[in-house]
């Protein structure tokens, strides 16, 4: 049971990277071309699909950013007690 | 104003320490053509570009760059880590353990600490964004110069992500030196700088 979890919880994070990526690299691309709408609607879908993923793992493992916070009812503050990035395990 | 994620931009998870490649890649982190370099190059420059589109640019690779720092140190952290006195010895990690331990410290490959003079802020967009564009191929020399000393493919991934990035950075800061010539006298492109000398 915990390795599932484990599991679904490292594949969050995964497609959590792969859509902040997109989103990466549309804002430079919209930076040098800030008149193409159609990039601009290709972002907004990405950025879309991030807040509903970055809450989503809010929500069951504890924030990725500050403004995540409000999702769910943990009863510490795992910002703090969750691995560090650096740590090399997620 | 900036806020942080608590994630990196492409995953580092490296199994075997090694002190003598903790060495090398640290370069990247304040060697002449790392990351932290990058970060303060754009983030300073930004400020004295009159186009905002290319404000906009040096903002955001400003900002990426400071997550390419994060990724470089979190490599030389993991590293670094549980290694035994022997190797620290036998590796000629000793000259840096002895005045950081394991500690992240931004210096050169070379044992020469991190300098704001290997990078320029010149208040002038069109020699800045020269520069910017020059930065982004040494940057991307040295990670084909660590891909050719590195074998361990735990350590390759992530380098090869961060030397594409830099590939990506030179084409939209030549798209920015374009959108900025295209904003010049078209006879001179170089005897005015935008942000400085007035308009007539």
């Amino acid at each position: 049971m915990s390795n599932m979890m484990n599991s679904e919880k490292e594949m969050l994070f995964h497609d959590i990277g792969i859509i902040d990526f997109v989103i990466v690299e549309m804002n430079l691309y919209l930076d040098t071309h800030p008149t193409d709408c159609e990039a601009m609607e290709y972002l907004k879908h990405y950025v879309r699909l991030k807040n509903q993923a970055m809450k989503e793992y809010a929500m069951k493992y504890g924030p990725l950013r500050i403004q995540d916070a409000d999702a769910g009812n943990h009863k510490e503050w795992l910002w703090a007690m969750q691995p560090w990035p650096w740590e090399g395990e997620c | 104003m900036w806020s942080y994620e608590k994630r990196l931009q492409f995953p580092v998870s490296i199994k075997e320490p090694n002190a003598k490649l903790a060495q090398v890649i640290m370069s990247q982190f304040g060697g002449p053509d790392g990351e932290l370099a990058a970060s303060q190059r754009y983030l300073s420059q930004r400020y004295s570009s009159p186009y905002r589109e290319v404000s906009a640019i040096l903002t955001d690779i400003g900002t990426e760059e400071l997550a390419h720092m994060e990724m470089i140190s979190a490599m030389v952290h993991q590293l670094t880590k549980n290694l035994s006195m022997e190797e620290i010895e036998e590796s000629g990690f000793d000259k840096y353990y002895v005045d950081h331990t394991i500690g992240l410290w931004p210096q050169a490959a070379g044992g020469v600490p991190f300098n704001a003079c290997v990078f320029q802020s010149k208040g002038d967009i069109i020699t800045d964004l020269f520069e910017d564009m020059a930065a982004e191929q040494k940057a991307r020399t040295t990670y084909d110069n660590i891909l050719r000393l590195v074998h361990d493919n735990d350590i390759c991934e992530p380098i090869r992500f961060l030397r594409e990035r830099e590939i990506v950075h030179f084409q939209r800061f030549g798209e920015a030196l374009r959108i900025v010539q295209d904003k010049l006298d078209s006879q001179n492109f170089y005897a005015f700088n935008p942000g400085f000398d007035q308009c007539n």
